[in-house]
């Protein structure tokens, strides 16, 4: 008898349809409603980053070019306070097989799945994610399912987005588009059912530990060259993955003193799963829209446990807007010779900014670069969004307003990065993982998890705990 | 060119996955009142005409069932014309890295 696809019933199966699709059983590593053993999970579901280096040499991913951004680096220091302006580095990230750091991701948990057994591979993104798992399926000859979010109730897509379904076509990945909306899990649920595929999670301990070999890459490259450590890495944030992974691999390279910084377009006030706000964004990925809620309460995905636990590893998260992002995607192109995508390019238009804070002889790093193309370009966006009835002007940054206007900055010397304020944001975790959790009583055990996932102390963790008045 | 798809051409297809009254609670006013719809793209198993309900077989080697929507479907997405907001930031560059040289 053919299984009961309505919505209800497919939610209902979640746990055991993601269970098999995953292979991974998570209650062994489950402590208490809050707490689970986060490093375990890493140890035993992931692999050592010695394995990873392994599966991503043998599928051409990885080992990316760090160049440093000469002429970039010296508009910093025109622009800056006498002795100041730190070199500015980007790891060149769209030189992996399908033109971003997604490939990490995907080569490791692409070769778990062909080690498993299983006929092919799922993946719920609109993102670069989504080729970078067909090309990784096409290259082990695996099954592909794309899921993506496209269009609106009009039929009318982002040009990003459209690009992005094009190069899993491009893959031979059958690409299921669907208008805006969180029931794309649902229809991931009934594809992982009835094709018997391995669920590519973004947020799965396959897919961190892929990313840290970015993190332990870049400062190996950095000391080669350098001999010393970056003060800043620069990290695009939209989910966590790419924080995370970075973060821990930069860690297990022993570069303690790094500061980890998030940088993410600033998108606020517009709701992601809105139907007339969708296509109002001019970036898909890489905004507050995703990076705001998934560092807040990062259990709200596709898997039990996310691996990508940003406020782990986070010293500091800033923003920038959609109009510096654009400008400096033009800059890079114009004065360094290399022509990316823009939503790769928001660490980029952070780091110009964090640069200014430190002397010359310090190293701003920028993990990653994502390929460009027709629909993905600074052009194509822009007139997507004149479209849409945003408007367009050069002039002070501070003019942006997400979903009305894009501003492009009239000066180098304009690009900022906004400090946000992450002890908000931890306090807000905490009241997540209590009130979602319902939990009345919170153990000893409890606090010491809190406190490692928010990179705070048991005190910090108790102070807010008592605000919220929850007993301890 | 033809509305009509031989079997085996290469063809898009749409449905609805969920009736405006059947999507979830909790998601925006203006997302609840439309319905959540599919475009997938594959091989037609037999001839049809736009507008008619055909089955595809996808590169997943997955059947489904819809709508013909496009027969050898096209991408459409473009560079775009120019962005005269973004023209002059080469030549400005360029000219303050000249300075003080």
């Amino acid at each position: 008898m053919a299984k009961d696809t309505s919505y209800d019933a497919v939610m209902e199966r979640r746990a055991e349809i993601m269970s098999r699709a995953l292979g991974l059983n998570y209650d062994e590593f489950i402590i208490s409603d809050i707490a689970f053993d986060y490093e375990g999970m890493m140890a035993k579901a992931g692999y050592s980053l010695e394995e990873v280096r392994q599966i991503q040499s043998d599928s051409g991913v990885g080992n990316t070019p760090l160049l440093e951004l000469r002429n970039i680096t010296d508009l910093v220091r025109k622009t800056s306070k006498r002795g100041f302006g730190a070199r500015i580095l980007i790891k060149d990230e769209a030189a992996n097989p399908s033109g971003s750091f997604k490939d990490r991701r995907a080569s490791v948990s692409i070769h778990h799945a062909k080690k498993l057994g299983y006929p092919g591979v799922l993946a719920a993104t609109s993102g670069n994610y989504g080729a970078a798992v067909a090309s990784q399926a096409a290259m082990k000859n695996l099954g592909c399912i794309i899921v993506q979010e496209v269009f609106d109730s009009r039929h009318v897509g982002q040009p990003e987005i459209i690009e992005k379904s094009r190069k899993c076509e491009a893959y031979g990945a059958e690409v299921v588009q669907l208008t805006v909306g969180p029931e794309l899990f649902y229809v991931s649920l009934i594809l992982l059912e009835e094709t018997g595929y391995f669920n590519a999670s973004l947020y799965s301990p396959f897919g961190i530990s892929g990313v840290e070999t970015l993190g332990y890459e870049l400062v190996e490259q950095i000391r080669a060259t350098y001999g010393k450590d970056p003060a800043y890495i620069v990290v695009t944030h939209a989910g966590g993955g790419n924080v995370t992974g970075t973060a821990r691999g930069a860690l297990k390279a022993g570069a303690k003193n790094s500061t980890i910084i998030g940088a993410s377009v600033d998108l606020s006030g517009l709701h992601m799963a809105s139907d007339n706000d969708f296509n109002k964004k001019s970036f898909t990925t890489g905004h507050t829209g995703f990076g705001v809620p998934f560092a807040t309460w990062p259990d709200r995905t596709d898997v039990p446990k996310n691996a990508a636990r940003p406020l782990r590893y986070l010293d500091r998260y800033v923003t920038v807007t959609q109009g510096e992002v654009f400008y400096v995607t033009e800059a890079l192109a114009q004065v360094e010779g290399m022509e990316r995508g823009p939503a790769g390019n928001t660490s980029l238009a952070a780091a110009i900014a964090l640069a200014r804070e430190l002397p010359e002889d310090e190293i701003v790093v920028v993990q990653e670069t994502e390929y460009t193309g027709a629909g993905k370009h600074p052009w194509a966006q822009l007139d997507f969004a004149k479209q849409n009835g945003i408007t367009v002007k050069r002039g002070a940054p501070k003019e942006n307003k997400p979903g009305t206007t894009i501003v492009i900055p009239q000066d180098f010397s304009q690009i900022t990065a906004t400090e946000m304020d992450l002890n908000r944001m931890r306090r807000s975790y905490i009241r997540n993982a209590l009130e979602r959790n319902k939990v009345k009583h919170v153990a000893e055990e409890d606090i010491r998890f809190l406190a490692e996932d928010t990179k705070t102390d048991p005190d910090f963790v108790t102070s807010v705990i008592r605000d919220l008045g929850v007993r301890f | 060119m033809s509305d009509k798809c031989k079997k085996d051409d290469w063809v898009e297809i749409h449905y609805v996955v969920l009736e405006a009254c059947e999507r979830t609670g909790d998601i925006p006013e203006d997302t609840r009142k439309v319905p959540l719809e599919c475009w997938i793209k594959g091989w037609a198993e037999k001839e049809g005409t736009v507008g008619e309900e055909v089955t595809i077989k996808t590169p997943a080697n997955r059947y489904v069932k819809g709508t013909l929507t496009r027969i050898n479907p096209e991408y459409t997405h473009t560079f775009g014309p120019c962005a005269s907001e973004l023209s002059a930031i080469g030549q400005e560059l360029r000219s303050t890295l000249k300075e003080g040289k």
